[in-house]
C-alpha cells in the first residue's frame, strides 16, 4: 500500500473516509444512419417524443430538486427548460434531420459536440462552466433517443462511498443520494461552481479542481478526504487512517456543538478576550460567515473583483461589493485588503512585464503605488462603501515606512477628491498594515505609528523569512511556522504594537490550524482571522486555553532552539482535554 | 422594418444563465427575429444556449438588430429588460 495526497480546493468542510467510487458520467456517442425518405416523418415525431420526454423528467427534477436543495437550487431546471427551448433543439435538428435525412441522435450529437468546443474555449469561468448545463440537457435528450432513459448510477449503490467524478452536472446531483455518498472529489470547479455550492447545502465534504483525480484514483481505493485543507489521501497507512479517524470524530462532535458556541465569545477560561475574524475570499461566503460564529472579517480579499475580465473594475461596482460587505458584517468591522495581484494571481490587464521571479517583484502595494490610477479607483470606492459600516482598510505586501506614508497620501488624496465632490463617505477610516515581509516585521515599532493596526500573513512570512517556496516539494520542509526565526518575527510585531497601544491580528493559515492557536494565544496575539470553515473549532480551543497558561508556553516558546522543541512544549503544557484533541 | 441599437450590460452579474433565460422570454414575444453582434459572434437572441457563448460579463456593449414587422416593440423591450438589470437587485 502507498500513501499518497492529492491537493485540490477545499469546497465544502468535513472530513470523510471511505472506498472510492469512480463515476463516469456515461459517454454517449451516436452512430450514423441514413433514413429512406419514408422515414423522415416517423423520426421526427420520434425526436419531438424524446424532447417532451426530457421536459418532464426536467419538471420532475426541479420537484425533487425544491425538495432536497432548496428553491435556490432548483431554480437550475427552470433555466433547463428554457434550454430545451432553444432553436437549436426545436428548429435546428428538425432541419437538419428533414434535409440531410439523418437519424436524430446523430444530429443532435453533432450539434451538441459544436457547442461544447465554443463553450470550453471561453476565458470566464462562470460561462465555461455552463457548458455543464447543455451537456447535462443534451445528453438527457440523446438518452430519450436511445431509449436507455435514466439510469440514475448514484441512486441505487448498495454502500457507503465517496464519489469521484470528472465533473457532475446538476442533473447528477440531485439524483443522488447522500445515504451511500459521503463526500465528493472531482477533476474540475472552484469554489463557486455547481458541484461546490451543492456539497456545501447537503453539508457534504468536497475537494474539486483537483484536475486529475480520476487518474490518480482507482474505483475502490480507500480514500480519505479532507474538506477543510482540500486534500485527499489515497490507500494512506493505518495509523493515518486511525488519525483521521479522530479528527473526523472531533469534526462531527464540533459540528454538533456549533449551534452553541455561534454566539458565545472567543474568551479563555481565565478571561481574555481576542478577536475571531474570517478570512474571506468571495462574497458567497459571507452568508456561512455568521452560521459560523465569526466576529467581522480580517481579512476580505479583493482579488474576485478584478479576475476573469479584460478591464479593471469600475468605482461604482466596487463600490456595491464593498457596501454589500459593509450591510452583511453589521456592526463588527470588516478589513479590506486593497489589491493583492502579482506574484502568482496574474491579470492580464494588470500584467505590464514579464518578470523572472514575480514573488519578488511589483506584486501587491508596490503595483498599487505605481498604478495610482488603478489603486485610486479602488480607495475611493472603500472610503464610501464606508459610510455605510466599520470598515477599514488594510495595505498588503508592505517592506518599508515610505509605502505607508505613499499609500497614505493617495489615501488622503481620494478623500479630499471625495469631500470636494459632495459625495458621501467616511474620513478617518481605521488603516492597518500586513506584516508579511521580514523587513516589515523587524521594522514594525516604526511603522506602527503611523497605522491602526497590524496583520500578520504567515504564509508570505514564512516563505520569505525562509527563502522557500513551499510548493517546492524539495524545500517544502523549510516552511515552518514554528521555526524559531518565524517566532521572534511575529514576537517582534507583537509586542511593537501592543507598545504603542494598538492591536494586532493573523490572517495567515497558522492563525486557522488548531496546534498554533494555544502558542499565538500566548505571544498576545488580539485577533485571529482564519477561514470560516474552520472558526468554530478555534473558538473551542481559545474557550478551553487559559491564557495565564498559554503565556508560559510562550514565553519557554521564545527561548527555544528548534521547531521540535517548539513542539514539545506546547503539546506538553497545554490542559489535558485540548490534547486529546489536538495532538 | 430592421432597427439596430447598442445596450449595455448593467447588472452585476452579466449575461448569466438567469438573465440570459429572461432575455429570451422577452424575444420570444415578438415575431422580430432578433441577433446579436458582438466581435465576430452573430447570436440569435431566442437561443439561450447562443447567449452563452457570448460570455458577457457587465459593461459589455451588446449590439442588437431586430427585423420584423414588430421591431419597434421588441426593441423597446429588450431596451426596457437591460434597464433594469433584467430584473435583477443590482
Amino acid at each position: 500500500m502507498s500513501d499518497k495526497i492529492f491537493y485540490g480546493v477545499a469546497a465544502s468542510g468535513g472530513i470523510e473516509i471511505g472506498p472510492a467510487y469512480l463515476y463516469h458520467a456515461q459517454g454517449l456517442t451516436a452512430s450514423r444512419r441514413l433514413l429512406k425518405p419514408e422515414e423522415v416523418k416517423t423520426e421526427l415525431a420520434r425526436y419531438q417524443e424524446a424532447l417532451a420526454k426530457t421536459r418532464a423528467q426536467i419538471v420532475e427534477l426541479e420537484g425533487r430538486a425544491k425538495e432536497k436543495l432548496g428553491e435556490e437550487h432548483a431554480s437550475i431546471f427552470g433555466a433547463h427548460q428554457i434550454l430545451l427551448d432553444d432553436p437549436l433543439f426545436t428548429e435546428e435538428v428538425p432541419q437538419v434531420i428533414s434535409k440531410e435525412h439523418m437519424n436524430a441522435e446523430f444530429v443532435l450529437h453533432e450539434a451538441l459536440e459544436k457547442f461544447k468546443t465554443i463553450m470550453a474555449s471561453l476565458n470566464d469561468e462562470y460561462f465555461r462552466e455552463r457548458g455543464g448545463d447543455i451537456r447535462d440537457v443534451g445528453n438527457r435528450v440523446l438518452r430519450n433517443l436511445m431509449g436507455k432513459g435514466e439510469k440514475e448510477q448514484l441512486k441505487n449503490l448498495d454502500r457507503e462511498v465517496i464519489l469521484v467524478a470528472n465533473d457532475l452536472t446538476p442533473s447528477d446531483t440531485v439524483t443522488l443520494s447522500t445515504e451511500t455518498i459521503k463526500a465528493f472529489c472531482t477533476d474540475v470547479g472552484g469554489k463557486t461552481s455547481h458541484v461546490a455550492i451543492v456539497a456545501r447545502s447537503l453539508g457534504l465534504p468536497a475537494v474539486v479542481g483537483m484536475q486529475n483525480a480520476t487518474v490518480n484514483i482507482q474505483d475502490g481505493d480507500l480514500l480519505i478526504v479532507d474538506g477543510n485543507k482540500g486534500l485527499v489521501l489515497v490507500n494512506p497507512q493505518s495509523h493515518i487512517i486511525e488519525q483521521y479517524r479522530r479528527l473526523k470524530d472531533n469534526y462531527t462532535a464540533f459540528q454538533k456543538s456549533l449551534e452553541a458556541f455561534k454566539t458565545l465569545p472567543a474568551v479563555t477560561p481565565d478571561g481574555h478576550r481576542v478577536t475571531l475574524a474570517a478570512n474571506i475570499e468571495i462574497p458567497q461566503e459571507l452568508d456561512e460567515m455568521n452560521r459560523h460564529g465569526a466576529e467581522g472579517i480580517g481579512l476580505y480579499r479583493t482579488e474576485f473583483l478584478y479576475m476573469n475580465r479584460e478591464e479593471s473594475p469600475t468605482e461604482e461596482e466596487q463600490f456595491q461589493a464593498y457596501k454589500e460587505l459593509a450591510m452583511k458584517t453589521g456592526v463588527n468591522p470588516a478589513i479590506i485588503r486593497t489589491l493583492d495581484l502579482g506574484g502568482d494571481k496574474f491579470l492580464s490587464h494588470l500584467n505590464e512585464s514579464n518578470e523572472q521571479n514575480p514573488f519578488l517583484g511589483l506584486r501587491a502595494i508596490r503595483l498599487c503605488l505605481k498604478r495610482p490610477d488603478i489603486f485610486k479607483v479602488q480607495l475611493r470606492a472603500i472610503l464610501r462603501a464606508a459610510a455605510h459600516g466599520p470598515i477599514k482598510i488594510m495595505f498588503p505586501m508592505i517592506s518599508t515606512l515610505s509605502e505607508v506614508m505613499e499609500a497614505k497620501a493617495i489615501l488622503q488624496e481620494c478623500a479630499d477628491e471625495l469631500k470636494k465632490e459632495g459625495q458621501v463617505f467616511r474620513a478617518g477610516v481605521e488603516v492597518g498594515v500586513m506584516i508579511e515581509i521580514p523587513s516589515a516585521a523587524v521594522i514594525a515599532d516604526i511603522l506602527i505609528q503611523e497605522v491602526d493596526f497590524f496583520s500578520i500573513g504567515t504564509n508570505d512570512l514564512i516563505q520569505y523569512s525562509m527563502a522557500a517556496d513551499r510548493g517546492n516539494e524539495s524545500v517544502a520542509y523549510l516552511y515552518d511556522p514554528l521555526n524559531p526565526a518565524i517566532l521572534r518575527l511575529i514576537q517582534m510585531t507583537v509586542d511593537a504594537a501592543h507598545k504603542a497601544g494598538k492591536w494586532v491580528g493573523m490572517c495567515g493559515e497558522m492563525a486557522g490550524d488548531p496546534q498554533f492557536v494555544p502558542l499565538l494565544l500566548g505571544m498576545g496575539l488580539d485577533e485571529f482571522s482564519a477561514s470560516v470553515s474552520v472558526i468554530p473549532e478555534i473558538k473551542k480551543i481559545i474557550r478551553m486555553m487559559p491564557y495565564e497558561t498559554a503565556k508560559k508556553i510562550a514565553q519557554a516558546a521564545t527561548k527555544l532552539k528548534t521547531s521540535d522543541e517548539v513542539f514539545d512544549v506546547i503539546r506538553d503544557n497545554v490542559p489535558p482535554e485540548l490534547k486529546t484533541l489536538l495532538f | 422594418m430592421k432597427i439596430t441599437e447598442k445596450l449595455l450590460i448593467v447588472n452585476k452579474l452579466g449575461l448569466h444563465l438567469r438573465a440570459a433565460a429572461e432575455l429570451v422570454k422577452v424575444a420570444n414575444k415578438f415575431k422580430s427575429q432578433t441577433t446579436i453582434h458582438h466581435g465576430i459572434q452573430n447570436v440569435n437572441a431566442k437561443s439561450l444556449m447562443g447567449l452563452m457563448t457570448l460570455a458577457a460579463a457587465k459593461g459589455t456593449e451588446l449590439e442588437f438588430e431586430c427585423d420584423g414587422a414588430d421591431a419597434k416593440e421588441a426593441m423597446a423591450a429588450l431596451k426596457e429588460l437591460f434597464e433594469h438589470r433584467f430584473g435583477e437587485k443590482e
